[in-house]
């Protein structure tokens, strides 16, 4: 800036401060021209007013909260209802089941113009079971063993899933993260779009290379390409990039090598994330379909997801503890795990 | 991430006389000695070591990939390649190159352009839907609501319900005899009972289920985002007179938009799950308007057409191409703006 100007400038500032300074009156505000009763008299009204506008936005704030914990409330039962319902049905016998129910799944099997809309109008939603039994259980674990098969079938492969994906995702983020270069992130890229892939589009190179490997119609089929599905590894690079880099140095100083910076420091700092991307694959492959009808035309070793759609009216006695006893592993993790959970989904959503 | 650690160890391959000069970054003829020689074998030495530096970072880097990169390229790269390849070719056994005809068909194929259309048009509600509801759902909860938590787990509940255990539930509610129907929820729409599974009404159907499943998850990353915001800012906005609605779309908006990509993304991705969902309630062959993708392919599969399969992949992979890339491509643009 010119020098002059700014020198001028600052000149009719300090002049124009001198003039306030000594032009400056004292005006009486409408306050101080008040006397004593009639400043009592305006404290009294504002108290009042005062009073009444907490009061009456206490009321909105009351009112706003009122509605917002009754949507809540309203939600949160629509979200519950259907475990609880499964979860109540489960405990009901054979007989009320098929009594409750039987309108239901007769019209499901395509009687429904001839017979079951003759019957009762709606099926029959008890809060409270006429008597608790668990007789559906008992049936369900000690007759029918192929329901105990599929259960194994789900697990054998989900587990492999989950902790292969798991490890081999560590790595591969780690080296995503730590060794980042600007090639490099193309091939991070193709990765991420590989996640975005739905599986209608996988399924036909999927289908292709099981049958150039010769394992179609058993479980690696399924297993290996859940082992290398990149969807860990986008998340958890997130995570690793987070990792401050003073940590690495540090541990570096101390003489750790590269692997030891990779399980000393790596992996337990993104535990959290490790868990809760657990649960989330164990959730997602414990829900799977698509990939057994396809790649599993054996119905020995369809898991459990599979199965439970093909129950018919003779089984709905059972289908209520079953679809129980499916949903319970991953109820029982949520319940233990919901901290991690809630965590690790927390900050893959944060930049 | 290591720049300087480059010039700290690389000293040590350098003789002490130059070490210092070395250390303090100064270009290299400015160094104590003028000896061309030495200069030399100090910038060999440097050059070496840079190389094995190179050499060693980039065989950390594979080899940590190796694992992941081996099997991503045989079970996913290779075979997409490969389906590339077959999509031009005449049939499995008959490698003549054929061109566009198999694209052609597929695309002029009313069973795939049913299911394309129901796929995106589920996916083009479903997607807004869920980020706009599950925003609202989180700004609920944020909003200073008692047991806060407690209303956090219930609605994050169905998202690890499998699909599988629920449709016993969801069939005695939408069925013909069903409770909606019982309850009056047919009404809405018309006076009859209604099949809700083999009506015009199956999408709004299938809709609620995924809303239902997904709602949870989004809510959950949109309360983290809205946490992070620091409560000074809004202080001061508050101070500076701006209301409840200035607020939200000035200031929150803001700091939420990578968090409203990120979630558009994810439910993008559970939307082509549903199919799971309808398969399970449904079967192979559902009502019209719940064709989807996944079903022409698990039908086609059936007839052994891999060609044509190949290249309706193919097309699937280009549009979620072009999807995915729209949608960077906007978060990118948008990001620009805000930030200047």
């Amino acid at each position: 800036m010119d020098t002059n100007t700014s020198q001028s400038r600052r000149e009719a500032a300090s002049q124009a401060r001198r003039k306030v300074n000594i032009k400056f009156v004292h005006e009486p505000s409408f306050f101080e021209k008040m006397d004593e009763a009639e400043k009592e008299e305006f404290f009294k009204q504002e108290r009042v007013r005062s009073m009444r506008v907490r009061r009456s936005r206490a009321i909105l704030r009351r009112i706003t909260l009122g509605v917002g914990i009754a949507i809540a409330c309203a939600v949160s039962i629509l979200a519950i209802v259907p475990v609880f319902y499964t979860f109540l049905n489960s405990f009901m016998s054979s007989a009320e089941i098929s009594h409750n129910y039987g309108v239901i799944f007769q019209s499901l099997s395509g009687h429904v113009q001839q017979g079951a809309s003759y019957l009762a109008e709606t099926p029959r939603m008890t809060v409270v079971p006429q008597r608790v039994t668990i007789e559906q259980y008992k049936n369900l674990l000690l007759m029918s063993p192929t329901y105990l098969l599929k259960f194994w079938n789900s697990i054998i492969l989900v587990v492999p899933i989950v902790v292969g994906q798991m490890a081999v995702s560590c790595l591969a983020a780690y080296s995503f993260a730590r060794y980042r270069r600007k090639r490099r992130e193309v091939l991070f890229f193709s990765y991420i779009i590989l996640m975005l892939m739905p599986f209608q589009v996988t399924l036909v190179p999927n289908y292709m290379i099981s049958e150039q490997l010769g394992i179609l119609n058993t479980r690696w089929a399924i297993i290996l390409p859940g082992i290398f599905s990149t969807f860990a590894i986008f998340l958890l690079t997130k995570y690793m990039r987070q990792i401050p880099n003073a940590y690495i140095e540090a541990a570096k100083l101390d003489g750790a090598r590269e692997w030891q910076i990779f399980t000393r420091i790596a992996v337990p700092m993104c535990s959290s994330a490790i868990f809760a991307l657990s649960i989330l694959l164990f959730i997602d492959y414990w829900n799977m379909v698509e990939q057994p009808l396809v790649l599993l035309t054996d119905a020995e070793k369809q898991p459990m997801s599979v199965f439970l759609s093909q129950i018919n009216e003779a089984e709905i006695g059972i289908a209520f503890a079953a679809s129980a006893l499916y949903m319970i592993p991953p109820l029982l993790i949520f319940l233990w795990g919901e901290e991690y959970l809630v965590e690790g989904i927390s900050r893959s959503g944060v930049k | 991430m290591s720049d300087k650690n480059d010039n700290k160890e690389n000293n040590i391959n350098i003789k002490p006389k130059e070490r210092e000069t070395a250390g303090e970054k100064q270009p290299i003829t400015t160094a104590l000695t003028t000896d061309p020689a030495r200069l030399a074998a100090m910038k060999a030495a440097k050059k070496r070591f840079h190389r094995r530096r190179r050499l060693k970072d980039w065989g950390m880097f594979t080899g940590y990939l190796t694992p992941s990169l081996v099997g991503v390229m045989i079970f996913f790269f290779l075979p997409l390649l490969m389906i590339l390849k077959q999509s031009f070719q005449k049939s499995s056994n008959n490698p003549q190159f054929v061109g566009l005809q198999h694209y052609e068909k597929v695309l002029s194929n009313d069973a795939f352009i049913q299911a394309a259309k129901n796929t995106l048009t589920f996916s083009g509600i479903a997607v807004p839907l869920a980020v706009i509801l599950a925003l609202l759902l989180a700004i609920l909860l944020n909003s200073g609501i008692p047991a806060q938590s407690v209303f956090r787990s219930i609605l994050l509940n169905p998202m690890m319900v499998p699909v599988a255990s629920v449709v016993l539930i969801w069939q005695v509610f939408f069925s013909y005899n069903g409770v909606a129907n019982g309850w009056g929820f047919n009404h809405l729409f018309e006076p009859d009972k209604i099949d809700w599974l083999k009506s015009d009404y199956a999408q709004i159907v299938i809709l609620v289920l995924f809303l239902w499943k997904n709602l949870g998850y989004n809510m959950v990353l949109f309360l983290a985002a809205l946490n992070n915001i620091d409560a000074e800012i809004l202080e001061s906005a508050m101070m500076d007179g701006a209301g409840a609605l200035k607020r939200f779309f000035s200031i929150k908006m803001y700091f939420l938009s990578p968090t409203i990509f990120f979630v558009a993304i994810m439910s993008l991705i559970n939307s082509f799950k549903i199919f799971r969902e309808v398969y399970l309630l449904t079967g192979d062959h559902p009502y019209p308007t719940l064709y989807m993708l996944q079903h022409f392919m698990n039908n086609a599969f059936k007839n052994l057409e891999y060609n044509k399969l190949s290249a309706g992949a193919i097309i699937m992979c280009v549009v979620m191409i072009a999807i995915v890339g729209i949608l960077f491509f906007a978060e990118m643009k948008f990001d620009a703006d805000v930030e200047g």
